[in-house]
């Protein structure tokens, strides 16, 4: 007899410290002040479309440079729904998700005749072409961009601290469905065809799987949270306009530069990738765009002497993983 | 409006055109030899102009006399990038590539910010700026975007020649070919494609210096060029020279249509029309490789 196994010792205490992680993490509104809460929502979010990239590029091969478009679409798909439907905040989120996915049917359908470098590009002129179509939403406040009402804001909670709070532990349970969904996607048989594009297309297509297929799914997949996140985000800032909404700066090159330093490829990369990320932030916030160049630059140090990351080298140094994703084949001996 | 007037329209969008050829065409030349997708094209088309701005202000001489410097500065620098750098990324995986020029596209970015601010900036060339002729009887053309189409043509017509009628041209084709066997006959390969790099930015430094000239450039506009190139590109179909020209060209005049009809849709008809070719004729119209 034999049966294949995920976890192993590393992955065990992996899940442990994640479980108490998460639990410190989500009593943060009691511990934690204002700015911390805002600083970890942030950081969440940043996870969350890492991860989310993570699984689009590392895994599937589709490097994106457009994923802006899916942010961008959820804060406005947000305002749109609260302002002119009077729907609540979060139900408007869990909205956003399903039409992000259906508005990336077509798109995939037409950027998926582009391959590899040029697929790239053509994501790109998709976020574009949202952003020109945004700014041409006169009732969304057009160039410009529009606030979120007093009243939706109040609407969620008549206090701002228990509003703060509920913004919070939405970013928190957002991001731990996102990251569960992505390690349940992987665990499954879907998931085991991902790893074996991952690690060579070819030979993965000769072995009977539909390569268009599951790159297909995965972009929907990745639109479906990605815009999702997107709506969290425009309610954490409470304003949107069109080139805050699709910055390719924001919500793509930061997230490909947490992804590469964290370590591509890996479920793990995204979550060390944001927190080094942060860190530096937080040290370096003063030298305006002089950090971002150095971004860049360790970006593609990483990239080339380094290019499993930070994460990456931990795990082959130590053989560590903290999720339970690997396949073992257990032998056991018949009784 | 007129029959005449929709005719300048389509005109001036023409010969913009010319100058989304040049975007294209240093583009195109670098992924035919080498499968390389430069993301960071259109920040060095911006950092061109630069160059452009610093040698007129240092030297007093008119923008397009400074092309005599800032071509070859550019193609130095593109050959000092394909050896130092982008070399060392080349292979069978997609990423490297494109996320080290992702990269470099936000190091020239900010670089570029922390040297010259985000001020906008123009070149000024001088008494041609505002020369104009009558090309047809009613049809006014102006002396600067003429001569930046005449020079596109030119610099698609030399890429041709340079491709199919020179030593390095049967190298750029070898290497395109089977790089493993062009070794073999003795090229070596970091050179070629290092020369392929240098010609494509000796491409982008015309571009640059043109795109200075007419338009108002700052730091940033950098990404909105690459896209225009790449368009330009995948209408026209992958590997042609002139396949560029003409997707320039469409994509120049349906910009200036678009603009006709709202100017908010300049960018975005230029888009759509894009979009919509790969709909129908994902090849592009002329195409030489396939992806």
């Amino acid at each position: 007899m034999s049966r294949v196994e995920h976890a192993t010792q590393s992955s065990r205490v992996g899940v442990t410290l994640i479980a108490v992680t998460l639990i410190i993490l989500a009593l943060a509104p009691f511990w934690g002040d204002r700015q911390t809460l805002r600083l970890l929502a942030e950081v969440y979010t940043f996870v969350a479309l890492a991860s989310l990239w993570n699984l689009l590029a590392g895994y599937a091969g589709l490097v994106s440079v457009g994923q802006q478009a899916f942010v961008g679409l959820g804060g406005y798909l947000l305002f749109g729904l609260a302002i002119l439907l009077g729907m609540h905040p979060i139900a408007a989120i869990l909205i956003a998700g399903p039409i992000g996915a259906l508005v990336a049917i077509p798109v995939a359908a037409l950027i998926f005749r582009l391959r590899g470098a040029y697929f790239a590009i053509g994501t790109w002129v998709v976020a574009e072409v949202f952003r020109l179509l945004a700014s041409q939403i006169t009732f969304l406040g057009g160039g410009s961009g529009i606030s979120l009402p007093s009243g939706v804001v109040v609407a969620m909670a008549p206090s701002r601290q228990m509003r703060e709070f509920e913004t919070y532990w939405l970013a928190l349970i957002l991001t731990v469905v996102v990251l569960g969904a992505i390690v349940a996607l992987l665990r499954s048989r879907h998931g085991l065809a991902l790893t074996a594009i991952r690690d060579n297309e070819m030979a993965a297509q000769s072995n009977g799987i539909s390569v268009w297929r599951i790159k297909f799914i995965v972009y929907v997949i990745t639109a479906f949270g990605t815009t999702m996140i997107g709506a969290l985000i425009f309610l954490q800032k409470l304003r949107i306009s069109p080139d805050t909404a699709f910055s390719v700066n924001d919500w793509t090159a930061f997230v490909i530069f947490i992804t590469v330093i964290g370590g591509i490829g890996r479920v793990e990369g995204p979550i060390v990738g944001t927190i080094v990320f942060f860190v530096l932030r937080q040290a370096l916030a003063d030298l305006g765009s002089l950090y971002l160049l150095m971004m860049g630059a360790v970006a593609i140090g990483v990239m080339l002497w380094a290019p499993k990351g930070v994460w990456g080298l931990i795990a082959e140094r130590f053989g560590w993983q903290a999720l339970p994703l690997q396949r073992r084949l257990v032998l056991e001996k018949e009784q | 409006m007129t029959s005449m007037q929709w005719f300048n329209i389509v005109l001036q969008g023409v010969l913009i055109g010319g100058l989304y050829a040049m975007f294209a065409a240093g583009l195109s030349l670098i992924f035919g030899v080498m499968r390389l997708v430069n993301i960071a094209h259109g920040d060095l088309i911006v950092l061109a102009a630069y160059v452009a701005l610093v040698v007129t202000q240092a030297m007093g001489i008119n923008p397009l006399v400074s092309l005599l410097f800032v071509v070859p500065i550019m193609a130095l620098v593109g050959y000092a990038l394909q050896r130092g750098l982008l070399n060392r990324t080349l292979g069978d995986d997609l990423l490297p590539p494109l996320l080290v020029t992702f990269g470099l596209s936000i190091i020239i970015q900010n670089g570029l910010l922390e040297l010259f601010t985000a001020d906008s900036r123009r070149l000024q060339a001088g008494a041609i700026e505002i020369q104009t002729f009558e090309l047809l009887q009613g049809v006014w053309v102006g002396a600067l975007p003429l001569l930046q189409f005449v020079i596109a043509v030119a610099a698609i017509a030399g890429l041709q020649i340079l491709f199919y009628r020179t030593a390095l041209g049967r190298a750029f084709r070898a290497t395109s070919d089977d790089q493993p066997v062009a070794q073999l006959m003795g090229l070596d390969t970091r050179h070629v494609f290092a020369m392929a790099m240098a010609l494509s930015l000796a491409v982008i430094a015309i571009a640059g210096v043109f795109l200075a000239v007419r338009t108002n450039f700052d730091p940033a506009i950098g990404p909105a060029r690459l896209i225009f190139g790449f368009e330009a590109v995948i209408i026209g179909g992958l590997g042609s020279m002139w396949g560029t020209l003409a997707g320039g060209v469409i994509l120049g005049v349906s910009q200036a249509v678009g603009a006709q009809i709202d100017p908010g849709w300049q960018l975005l008809a230029g888009h759509i029309v894009f979009l919509a070719i790969l709909a129908v004729r994902p090849q592009g119209l002329f195409p030489r490789v396939s992806g």
